[in-house]
């Protein structure tokens, strides 16, 4: 049994500072066990989301070492014991108090978002067909786990604040999993131009690289999404064709 | 008085797993306000942590299925003591249940024609859960979360609830605080739901977080309700048992129902060592055709790793007290074996369980596609809980309702895996359309302030206590006594010193004190939660010391065997008029002959 320190940021709204905990470290332990017992031992107040502590419902996002993570999958063997371990909230969203962070812009956005809107069922029991290889895609996006790791990575939000005219990786992946899913009949792309922002994304692909699910955000997700707003606003072609349809139609 | 924060709802849903979720939004397509707490984040709450699949009668894999082998598989695996009108309904309602989901946006794993695709599970019969790969219960909550917050329901996050609050005998809201300032609320509303899940946090051991302190079966025990066969605990089989950090997370049953196998260290499938009576002309009595059977042969019969949990976990700690067990006290699961029948394993394995491989590479740096895994008995599941009637959900408090794992009746003494998903759509749907209509029919009632004052009081005292006891501590103490005294293997001993341990311990609860102040402070929160947990602890040893028999999950090696006298009564805790918990026993309601006959033909 060896002894590790860990800087945790203290503090709420009105400001903190990181304060220095030792404790005992033992084999296979993650961040999470050692904030944890922290909390158990020396700062019962300490706050921090957790549930599952197996890297499925995504509540203990926080930056370790500076670098956004899951604390439940991070062991602490992947990190230098001999310094400290800092342990800090995400930053792209205000504190509330210690590792806690105000998330519900998310579940903000995530309600304007159209729903999904299936087409008539295939078969008179009111049932669908769909062949797996058409919804691989969709399924991995659909293990998003919701941990906002992307959001709190990416720069239009991170540095930039553009919360009112930006919804981030975490909703265009949803926007994604609803445009990609074979039963789906909305049509989302001019919000996704619009009101959600899609061109501030400039592709430099950092929240894929912190999805705990390993998701291809940018490439499977966003960079499509792209393509079918060009297509849809600016392919002269694709303009008129729907200019046809529309007429056809009324 | 002083004042409170006061939200008014038609229906009051406390909980925003499956259940809930599943609940508020059947009420609020009734056309009621619906109001809806959560513990944590929405979209957080255990369902997500639900692996392996749905159990519904789909027949989309084996046409051979149906509503009554369904019926009759689950009440072969509650041991017969299960209500049979919620193990009808469920049986019957649970295929359309999982059809909704689909429209509703979930997208399940696929059959070869375009269909839902099914798999197999411990005590099914056939294939029959419906998955999507081992995240299922993420699929079904985030499908209810989406759908649901179109539908105009009031979310509160990061809110527990303290007590309910009655008028006469009708309950008509709930009291308690918000995480974030740490402020009190009232929740007034003509029908309340308890959704809260399990208990999970009264053990040691256990796939349950933080947040499963049986708040809602204690919160339904002070109000008035009774509590149903509290002493059936699953212990989930297979949970991680090294590295210990991560002890007790859970391995799902979907690892041997796509194959795997377990052995001790010898190398022996023990679990072809005994095989109970009333399975085998069910399961498999060689290797090849337990291999037959998952890879999807309709003749063979299914390998014993696919018995019902209790026996499993059983059989797992016999190996392991009888030095059989493997290096860090568990036995051994292997799905890396099929390399050796399929030439493409490796895939297939990542492919069925991306979750599993994800988590024991991350987690105990081992690749379950090469080798073994240890997995030994986890505290997963309570069968027991609030006595509910079986077509509406309500409890026998007027106005309150209860659904999913804190509600008792659909899995007897031992749930099969897979029903508990289907459970929390059929009943959560239930108990979501009888509270609107109960709703409708009531105004809403008085809320007395005086008693939300003291609880209100009571709930602040820790913080007067600064140099009191710390709560994490007693949790501490608290599950270890359960752990040990009431776990997998029991005796009337052991539990009666439970018994005093726990009385000691409600004497600790009035001395916690607390460091910091109201605002997301989980010292307090945990002192809170403590009350619930030693209520739950409680009813859960009482109703293990009535119950003087072996049975299900029950395992009493002070009274090894079924007693038929004990196989017609359910357990029933409540609390008496002078405060004390009272126990007793009453006769299973009588099963009609078109069911007894279902049963007779599935033997």
């Amino acid at each position: 049994m060896s002894t590790a320190v860990f800087k945790i940021w203290r503090g709420d709204r009105s400001g903190g500072e990181f304060r220095d905990y030792a404790t005992e470290v033992s084999e296979g332990m993650v961040v999470l066990d050692a904030v944890n017992q922290i909390q158990a031992t020396q700062a019962n107040d300490l706050a921090c989301r957790w549930n599952c502590k197996a890297g499925k419902c995504g509540s203990c996002s926080a930056e370790v070492n500076g670098m956004p993570k899951l604390m439940c999958m991070t062991r602490l063997s992947e990190l230098p014991l001999e310094k400290p371990v800092t342990v800090e909230p995400m930053k792209a969203f205000p504190v509330l108090k210690d590792l806690v962070t105000d998330v519900s812009w998310n579940f903000r956005v995530k309600k304007k978002i159209k729903k999904f809107k299936p087409r008539p069922p295939d078969a008179p029991d009111g049932t669908w067909r769909m062949q797996q290889q058409d919804i691989d895609r969709v399924q991995e996006f659909r293990k998003c786990i919701e941990c906002f790791l992307c959001q709190d990575v990416c720069h239009v939000l991170r540095d930039h604040r553009m919360y009112e005219k930006f919804i981030g990786p975490r909703f265009l992946i949803h926007v994604a999993a609803l445009e990609m899913h074979p039963l789906d009949t909305a049509d989302r792309i001019e919000e996704l131009r619009n009101a959600q922002g899609i061109g501030y994304c400039n592709i430099t692909k950092c929240c894929t690289k912190v999805c705990p699910e390993s998701i291809e955000i940018t490439d499977n997700g966003i960079i499509p999404l792209k393509e079918r707003v060009v297509d849809d606003f600016y392919d002269p072609f694709g303009w008129f064709w729907k200019w046809v349809k529309k007429k056809l139609k009324g | 008085m002083a004042e409170y924060e006061t939200h008014e709802h038609d229906v009051l849903i406390i909980g925003a797993g499956g259940a809930g979720l599943r609940a508020a939004i059947e009420a609020s397509a009734a056309g009621v306000s619906v109001g809806l707490v959560c513990k944590s984040l929405l979209g957080k709450a255990h369902t997500v942590m639900a692996e392996g699949g749905i159990a519904a009668a789909l027949a989309n894999v084996d046409e051979r299925d149906n509503w009554k082998v369904h019926f009759a598989d689950t009440m072969r695996g509650g041991q017969y003591v299960n209500n049979w009108r919620m193990a009808e309904l469920h049986a019957k309602e649970a295929p359309d249940r999982v059809r909704e989901l689909e429209a509703w946006g979930a997208v399940f794993d696929r059959t070869k024609d375009g269909r839902i695709l099914q798999r197999n599970f411990g005590g099914h019969k056939y294939p029959r859960l419906a998955h999507v790969g081992d995240r299922t219960g993420l699929e079904m909550i985030r499908t209810l979360q989406d759908h649901g917050v179109h539908q105009g329901i009031d979310v509160h996050m990061e809110q527990t609830i303290l007590s309910l609050l009655k008028d006469g005998e009708r309950v008509v809201g709930a009291f308690g605080y918000e995480r974030e300032r740490g402020r009190f609320k009232i929740f007034r509303a003509k029908a309340v739901v308890l959704a809260t899940g399990g208990i999970g946090r009264a053990y040691k051991i256990t796939s349950n977080s933080w947040e499963y302190t049986g708040d809602g079966h204690a919160l339904a025990y002070e109000a008035g309700a009774e509590l149903l066969d509290m002493e059936f605990i699953q212990f989930h089989p297979t949970g991680m048992v090294w590295p210990p950090s991560v002890m007790g997370i859970l391995v799902t049953e979907g690892v041997r129902g796509d194959g795997g196998i377990l052995t001790n260290k010898k190398g022996r499938r023990f679990m072809f060592d005994d095989i109970p009576e009333n399975y085998r002309t069910q399961t498999a009595d060689n290797e090849e055709e337990g291999w037959r059977y998952c890879q999807g042969d309709k003749n063979a019969r299914r390998p014993p790793e696919l018995l019902t949990r209790d026996h499993v976990s059983r059989c797992i700690v016999r190996e392991v007290k009888e030095g059989r067990g493997s290096p860090h006290g568990g036995v051994f699961l292997d799905i890396s074996w099929i390399k050796k029948k399929l030439p493409n394993a490796e895939e297939y394995i990542k492919r069925k369980l991306p979750s599993m491989y994800h988590q024991f590479k991350q987690l105990a740096d081992i690749d379950i596609t090469r080798e073994p895994m240890e997995v030994g008995p986890t505290t997963h599941y309570i069968m027991g809980g609030v006595r509910v009637d079986p077509d509406t959900q309500m409890s026998r408090v007027a106005g309150l309702f209860a659904a999913g794992e804190c509600a008792a009746g659909i899995n007897g003494a031992n749930r099969l895996g897979g029903n508990s998903l289907s459970d929390l759509l059929v009943f959560g749907k239930r108990a979501g359309e009888f509270a609107a209509k109960f709703a409708k029919e009531n105004s809403l009632g008085n809320v007395d302030n005086a008693k939300v004052d003291v609880a209100a009081r009571e709930a602040l005292a820790p913080f007067e206590q600064s140099r009191g006891e710390n709560p994490y501590e007693l949790q501490q103490n608290l599950q270890e006594i359960m752990q040990d005294s009431v776990g997998i293997v029991r005796n009337e001993t052991e539990m009666k010193s439970a018994l005093e341990h726990l009385g000691k311990f409600w004497q600790r609860v009035k001395r916690l004190g607390i460091t910091g102040n109201r605002e997301f402070n989980p010292g307090w929160h945990t002192a809170l939660d403590l009350k619930n947990l030693l209520t739950v602890s409680e009813a859960i040893t009482r109703a293990a010391l009535e119950r003087k028999e072996s049975r299900g999950a029950q395992f009493r090696e002070d009274y090894p065997n079924k007693d038929d006298a004990l196989g017609n009564v359910n357990t029933m805790v409540s609390k008496a008029a002078d405060g004390s918990m009272q126990v007793r026993r009453e006769p299973l309601p009588e099963m009609p002959d078109y069911l007894k006959q279902v049963i007779d033909e599935m033997k």
